[in-house]
């Protein structure tokens, strides 16, 4: 009897053990948050946040700690509301060997250093897609140049730079063969190269061009970075797929225990070109410049690319066995410590610079891959982080010798000691983070107190929009030894790398306005006396000047249907913050923005006859409203007079 | 043998009504969290079928190795309906047979079938979460992924819940009533003693 009552009372305490289900994770709230990312109207941020866009093809100007977004940047991609690729004087930054290509990928951001330090000078990018860096200045904040990659096959692992801005480097994602040679996909290990392209760059200019290009194994290169300090003239490769699978690569590049970083000493592959050991190779790849002066880009193809292949050169190229199809590969301020980052991998490998130096020394090998030494895995180790967590992406840096790294699958950030390689603290991102950034923490001088966390999933974060939601970026304060999360901003595009730099480094040269008489556009108007309208055969050339509130000319007459308009606008203003815009009603293309002193051009085919009205988009004044003026098209054969005038009445 | 109280069988028979449930409801069910996931993905046992986000969790699961979960994988969905229908025809049976036997019998293959049923589900989770692909992108050395049985479980990533439904909430509601007229049978008896 007793035995049945038993029973029956663990049914019923069993169902109720079974009622209580686990919640899901819990939510973090702090209680001073507030108070640590509010900025005054009025003040202004610590930090300038440069965030890639992703798909958007652009850049992001974040402050931090507010998360407040300033600009976005039109780098890859054209953007209507400036007129970057749609004025006539922008078209040429996004030429390619394959013409006009409108949209890139854009994933990382390198700032450029002197002695491994944060200069404010510029900013790199990468365009992933169709293989392109650009630059970027940190005084107009706008893109200055574009330079096409050959022979890669997706430029992923770039634009990462060297401690002094010498070369930045453009390692291709996807293996090809070289000089678009047409084979059997599945001719892969016999066919497919990589390539990795070391890009000098002026240190006056900022111009770029392409040093040479070092031919390696056909893999996937993911990421890289520059050695610093005592590791300064190396750089390392993170290499997947070096199971060279060419279909399903999900899991066919994920059968090896252990894939590579590939240590590349690149001052001695500088020698060597110097001694003219490199050959001379024939590749079509564009290079667009834009010239503040003339407010104009011009592309020009190029024609050749300086290679060494570096299984002719024995001492250029190392492999160090990494678990397991490894991302990140960040090497930390000190220089010494390398984290390779295998994102299927159960622990973290951080490899010592002094450990991989002696064990080329004495030739401390495991055999070659494709001629290549191979490193004895345990002769470059330092050490290994012990279930750091699941998915390991990136890591970045603070100023007292603590690691940051980004897991994707456990959706967190881990705090841990490069030294020791003990795991501090562990913080939940909100969701399934990618990139993260520290102030200055990929530099020999991290500034620290915040790493932000850019997530690929927001889900339940914000008010939905849809199946499309936004993408986000998380702001933890690292002052203390627990991270603490502080903010969460969304962001436009999807956010890959990004850099955050003192504020003080960059906003007092930020330029305000361009002179009027340094503007050299060959079709600037410096003055409403010199404002004209021309016909060269079915070319209409007019020179119109913008300054509050009217145009000149505003009255256009004697077009006809099948001309081509060229509406060359120069803005006369010299004052702060008066940009001018320029739209006509059926521009096929978009409008301009013209900054004040600058000039840029509009296309404009009328399609049938009419009195068309154009105006200034950019509300410059209080009488914007009057800001406008009519262009008379007449038929095709009809002859109208050419005539132009402003506030004349016949 | 002694008669059943009148009382008895009438529990006998709503313990049998109350199995026809099963052909409405879900009877298990298996909850997962990630960071990924705070709203939780859920997973629904019927009598003969799966629903829930069986999708997701197998485009999940692929990464690790684990089969990707089909209606077709498990015979039992074809017969069990029968095996629950027995049932159910047995407790009729046995209330019509009133007999104090008959409900020991059938208290004894109501037990016997929810232990299979457990032993049975069990089995599969243990193959489900041991059996996996060698090929699979992410091997983690010594892992296995076997949900609980009942109860919680941490699983790489995921907290998995996994535990009865309404309808297997109706099927233990079912066997109290039974147990509860074997009470009531012997504590009756015992009184008129």
């Amino acid at each position: 009897m007793n035995k049945i009552t038993n029973k029956v009372s663990i049914l019923l305490i069993l169902a109720g053990v079974l009622a209580c289900q686990p919640k899901g994770p819990a939510t973090v709230t702090t209680s001073d948050a507030a108070g640590k990312v509010y900025v005054a109207p009025g003040q202004y941020d610590e930090f300038y946040n440069i965030v890639s866009g992703g798909f958007n093809g652009q850049i992001g100007v974040y402050g931090i700690p507010s998360g407040r977004l300033f600009r976005i940047l039109p780098v890859f991609a054209v953007s209507p509301e400036s007129g970057y690729g749609f004025s006539e004087e922008t078209k040429p930054m996004l030429n390619t060997s394959h013409g006009f290509v409108p949209w890139d990928d854009l994933h990382h951001i390198a700032l450029s250093t002197t002695k491994g330090e944060h200069d404010g000078r510029w900013a790199f990018a990468n365009g992933n897609n169709t293989p392109r860096v650009a630059r970027v200045s940190f005084e107009s904040f706008r893109t200055e140049e574009i330079l096409e990659i050959p022979n890669s096959g997706g430029n992923h692992s770039s634009p990462f730079i060297t401690e002094n801005t010498e070369y930045l480097v453009a390692g291709t994602r996807f293996s090809i063969p070289m000089a678009n040679k047409d084979v059997p996909i599945d001719s892969y290990k016999e066919n497919f190269k990589g390539s990795i392209s070391f890009i000098k760059v002026d240190q006056e200019s900022g111009r770029m061009n392409i040093a040479f290009q070092l031919r390696t194994p056909g893999f996937n290169y993911d990421l890289s970075r520059a050695g610093k300090g005592p590791s300064h003239g190396w750089f390392f490769f993170s290499c997947y797929n070096t199971e060279q699978a060419h279909t399903l690569l999900e899991v066919n590049a994920s059968q090896r225990d252990k894939d590579f970083i590939m240590a590349i000493n690149w001052k001695k592959a500088e020698e060597y070109i110097a001694q003219g050991k490199g050959r001379v190779e024939k590749a079509k790849y564009a290079h667009n410049v834009y010239d503040e002066k003339t407010h104009m880009a011009t592309s020009t193809i190029k024609e050749e690319v300086v290679v060494l292949d570096i299984k002719d050169f024995p001492d250029i190229a190392y492999f160090i066995p990494c678990p397991k199809s490894p991302h990140g590969c960040d090497v930390d301020p000190s220089g010494e410590y390398i984290v390779g980052s295998g994102k299927l991998a159960a622990m973290m490998p951080v490899f010592s610079f002094t450990k991989l130096q002696n064990a080329i020394a004495n030739k401390t090998y495991d055999g070659d891959f494709d001629g290549i030494p191979v490193i004895k895995y345990e002769a470059a180790l330092h050490g290994e982080v012990k279930k750091p967590g699941l998915g390991p992406l990136h890591t970045e840096f603070d100023e007292k010798g603590n690691a940051y790294t980004s897991f994707f699958v456990s959706s967190e950030i881990v705090k841990w000691n490069v030294k020791t390689l003990e795991v501090l603290d562990r913080v939940p991102t909100y969701y399934s983070i990618g990139h993260l950034s520290v102030p200055g923490g990929p530099t020999s001088k991290p500034h620290g107190k915040y790493v932000i966390a850019y997530n690929k999933i927001t889900k339940d974060r914000y008010l939905p929009t849809g199946p499309e939601l936004t993408q986000s970026a998380q702001l933890y304060d690292i002052s203390g030894d627990k991270m603490q999360l502080l903010l969460d901003f969304p962001t436009v595009g999807e956010p890959h790398y990004a850099e955050a730099i003192p504020a003080s480094l960059i906003r007092e040269k930020s330029r305000k306005i361009y002179k009027i008489e340094e503007n050299e556009n060959p079709y600037a108007a410096k003055g409403e006396a010199q404002a004209r309208v021309e016909r060269k055969g079915n070319e209409i050339h007019v020179y119109m000047t913008a300054i509050r509130s009217h145009l000149t000319p505003d009255n256009i007459e004697g077009v006809n249907v099948g001309d081509e308009v060229y509406f060359h606008v120069t803005n006369l203003e010299q004052d702060w913050d008066v940009p001018h815009g320029f739209a006509i009603k059926g521009a096929l293309n978009a409008e301009i923005l013209i900054m004040p002193g600058e000039t840029q051009t509009l296309k404009w085919k009328p399609q049938q006859p009419g009195v068309v009205p154009f105006y200034c988009t950019d509300f410059c004044s209080a009488l914007h409203q009057e800001m406008s003026g009519y262009i008379r098209i007449s038929a095709a054969g009809v002859k109208t007079p050419l005539k132009f005038s402003t506030g004349t009445f016949e | 043998m002694k008669k059943l109280q009148p009382i008895s069988r009438l529990a006998l028979a709503v313990s049998a009504v109350l199995m026809v449930s099963a052909f409405f409801v879900p009877l298990w069910r298996i909850l997962m969290w990630a960071p990924q996931y705070p709203e939780g993905l859920e997973m629904k046992i019927w009598i003969d079928t799966i629903t829930g986000d069986v999708r997701t969790i197998s485009a999940l699961n692929h990464y690790i190795g684990m089969k990707h979960i089909e209606v077709e994988m498990f015979p039992e969905f074809t017969y069990m309906k029968y095996i629950v229908m027995g049932i159910m025809a047995i407790g009729f049976i046995a209330a019509a047979i009133a007999k104090r036997w008959a409900l020991y019998a059938f208290a004894l293959i109501l037990t016997m079938a929810g232990i299979a049923a457990l032993v049975d589900f069990y089995l599969w989770g243990y193959d489900y979460g041991h059996n996996l692909d060698p090929k699979a992108p992410i091997i983690i050395p010594g892992m296995s992924y076997q949900p609980p049985l009942m109860g919680t479980k941490i699983l790489l990533n995921f907290t998995a819940f996994s535990g009865p439904d309404i309808g297997g909430w109706l099927f233990v509601l079912a066997a109290i009533l039974v147990f509860a007229a074997i009470f009531y049978e012997i504590y009756f008896q015992r009184k008129k003693i």
